[in-house]
């Protein structure tokens, strides 16, 4: 683990709505996690998770306050510099998958390397190795509407790992997962993060968080705790 | 990312939704082939209206009398001071002295509805005239096979006949009808002449036709009665309205006309009737062109429509792809490739179709194709699909990923 900082959030506000009627989805969250760091972000639900997870992967911007990705500020970068950041850096597993209908697994896995201009026949293997990375390499022609909320969500993973990110980030990566492939994917999250990359993972379940390093809890909006997983770090010892 | 990546993606794009596909295109080539088809029929029947008015000749002068209504029959011909034109209008017509500018004149005895029969078959010829062998040169009819008759038939009152060509295949079907003797309201009649083809006159069939010499008909069919009207040919078609009014000093004095109001009779030149059909031709061109705009503005709201549904239904597609790091530019290329196909492939089928449907005859009409049609309908379609197609995809695509997420 280096000081890098990967992520860089100060003052982070998200209001949604008008008047009466808004909703601070963020108020005023303050977080800094350096590279190669495993964290784990809890929470109630509506409490933000989510919220933070779209700023952190450039996918939504804030109503104010700064976002630091790789010491560059990602407000002053234009749309086509976003889409390279995402597209290179960043592996972002969805809460509710988002695969392009009607196009195989492998295909969806394919994407992501298609855009960054990776030639076919290495983003094929790639794409193929993730897939039996996640255990679906007899599913890699299958429609998302021929595939069960499991499969689908380790299609999501296949294809969040394929690109090799720097930083990923899981959204409730495991929510359709029985406990033998929960388990699996957080073999791999470790396996991960042992080479040497950042993972964030926002889960509900505490075993799921037990396998992080550092573990972040939110309300309303608000961080309300931020403990390195003393557990887990004994068990090391 | 290659152009040749996003090809493919646009591609497979259109082949995941097929039926999608097919419903644009097929709404587009309908749309442009309407377009080509209507106007080429309004173009086609303003041509025909044309050429059969040129194959009239420009040169006659039509005279009917106003007595007696349709065909000039005798019945109304005693109202007082109506008198009917007779034979000796047409000879006063034909005198050099009094009208230097006709070149000839013929009296046309009709005698409507005759059916004329040989063996079993029977046949109505439309025109069903006596008259003058003048005629065929006022009216610029000619004989293309066997002879005309002659002033010597006239005189003799001999029952010959001059036919065209529906006549002849409805009485003989291909065999030859010369020196034949059909039988028309009874009366026996030898074909010494066919007319050669004039093709549909307006909604006449111009070939559907039996001359005789005056003499002869009214003799035997119609009896000495009031003629139908006079056919007067000028000496050329710069001198027609100089002959008109040779006509209107001869006739005014014969039938004692005391102004110009109360005229017994009337003149019709060809090149009137070429004025008020030509213009009637251009209003049903008009006409079709509207209805041609009207569809294609129809065809274009059915291309907008299925553009739009198809990006907005794809907006959530569009977050996907911006999410996993598609720069907007692939995007937008990969939506107008999309649209460009959809247009440019409905589009072609639709000129393809357009001159497939401008073979056929249509309400009796064969279509001409204007080539401005097609550029404009082609051309019109293309650059709606282009610009439906596209803005969206560039509004979907300028959006924030969550944004386009979030659309269901
Ligand atoms: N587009 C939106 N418009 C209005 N309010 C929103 C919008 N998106 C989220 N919110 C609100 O912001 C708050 C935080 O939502 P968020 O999705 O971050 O919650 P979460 O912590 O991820 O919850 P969960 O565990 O259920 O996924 C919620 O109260 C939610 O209702
Ligand atoms: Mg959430």
């Amino acid at each position: 683990m280096s000081d890098h900082l990967v992520i860089d959030v100060r003052g982070a506000v998200k209001k949604y709505g008008t008047g009466q009627a808004s909703i601070y989805a963020l108020d005023g969250v303050d977080l800094q996690i350096k590279s190669g760091e495993y964290v784990a972000i809890m929470g109630p639900s509506g409490s933000g998770k989510s919220t933070l997870m779209n700023i952190m992967g450039a996918l939504d911007n804030m109503t104010s306050g700064k976002y630091f990705l790789d010491g560059i500020e990602i407000s002053s970068m234009d749309e086509n510099a976003l889409s390279i950041v995402r597209g290179r850096k960043i592996g972002f597993i969805f809460q509710s998958f988002n695969l392009i209908p009607r196009t195989t697994a492998l295909a969806n896995v394919e994407l992501p390397m298609a855009y960054q201009g990776i030639k076919s026949a290495e983003r094929k293997m790639r794409a193929l190795k993730a897939l039996e990375v996640v255990g679906l390499s007899d599913r890699v022609d299958h429609e998302p509407t021929e595939l069960s909320g499991g499969q689908q969500q380790r299609v999501a993973v296949a294809r969040a790992l394929a690109t090799r990110p720097a930083l990923l980030l899981a959204d409730e990566p495991t929510g359709a997962l029985d406990s033998k492939s929960t388990h699996d994917l957080l073999d791999l999250f470790d396996q991960i993060n042992a080479a040497g990359r950042t993972v964030i993972v926002i889960t509900h379940e505490a075993d799921v968080a037990d396998r992080a390093k550092r573990v972040i809890r939110m309300r309303d909006g608000k961080v309300v705790s931020d403990t390195m997983n003393d557990r887990r770090a004994g068990a090391r010892t | 990312m290659s152009i040749l990546e996003i090809i493919r993606f646009a591609f497979r794009g259109l082949s995941i939704n097929r039926l999608r596909t097919a419903l644009t295109t097929l709404g587009i080539m309908i749309g442009v082939s309407s377009v080509i088809i209507l106007i080429a029929v309004g173009n086609g029947s303003a041509k025909s209206i044309q050429s059969s008015l040129d194959r009239l000749g420009t040169n006659s002068i039509q005279v009917r009398s106003n007595a007696g209504g349709f065909g000039g029959q005798r019945a109304r011909a005693s109202t007082a001071n109506v008198k009917p034109l007779t034979i000796l209008d047409a000879v006063a017509l034909s005198d050099p002295k009094q009208a230097p500018h006709v070149k000839q004149a013929a009296p046309i005895a009709n005698s409507n509805n005759t059916v004329c029969s040989f063996s079993t078959s029977t046949s109505t010829p439309s025109t069903f005239s006596g008259t003058w062998p003048s005629y065929f040169e006022a009216s610029n009819a000619k004989v293309s096979k066997g002879t005309y008759f002659t002033t010597e038939d006239v005189n003799q009152s001999r029952r010959v006949a001059v036919i065209g060509q529906t006549t002849a295949t409805e009485l003989f079907g291909t065999d030859n009808p010369l020196n034949q003797t059909i039988r028309c309201g009874g009366i026996p009649f030898t074909v010494i002449g066919i007319t050669e083809a004039k093709g549909s006159q307006g909604f006449q069939d111009g070939d559907s036709l039996f001359l005789a010499p005056i003499t002869a008909v009214e003799n035997s069919l119609t009896g000495y009665q009031a003629l139908s009207s006079i056919i007067v040919e000028a000496t050329s078609s710069t001198t027609t309205d100089l002959a008109q009014t040779e006509i209107q000093t001869i006739l005014d004095a014969r039938h004692k006309v005391k102004n110009a109001n109360s005229r017994d009779y009337r003149l019709f030149n060809q090149a009137s009737l070429l004025a008020t059909s030509s213009s009637n031709s251009q209003v049903f061109t008009v006409l079709l062109g509207a209805v041609a705009a009207i569809s294609l503005l129809v065809g274009g709201i059915g291309i907008t429509n299925i553009m739009l549904v198809t990006v907005i239904e794809r907006t959530r597609e569009i977050g996907i792809r911006k999410a996993i790091g598609a720069p907007k530019g692939a995007i937008l290329t990969q939506f107008l490739i999309e649209a460009t196909i959809l247009s440019l492939v409905g589009g072609l089928m639709g000129v393809a179709g357009g001159f497939i449907g401008s073979q056929f005859t249509i309400i009796g009409v064969k279509p001409v194709i204007v080539p401005a049609s097609v550029f404009l309908a082609f051309g019109v379609s293309v650059l709606i699909g282009l610009f439906f197609g596209g803005y969206p995809a560039s509004r979907a695509a300028s959006l924030r990923p969550i944004e386009a997420l979030r659309h269901e």
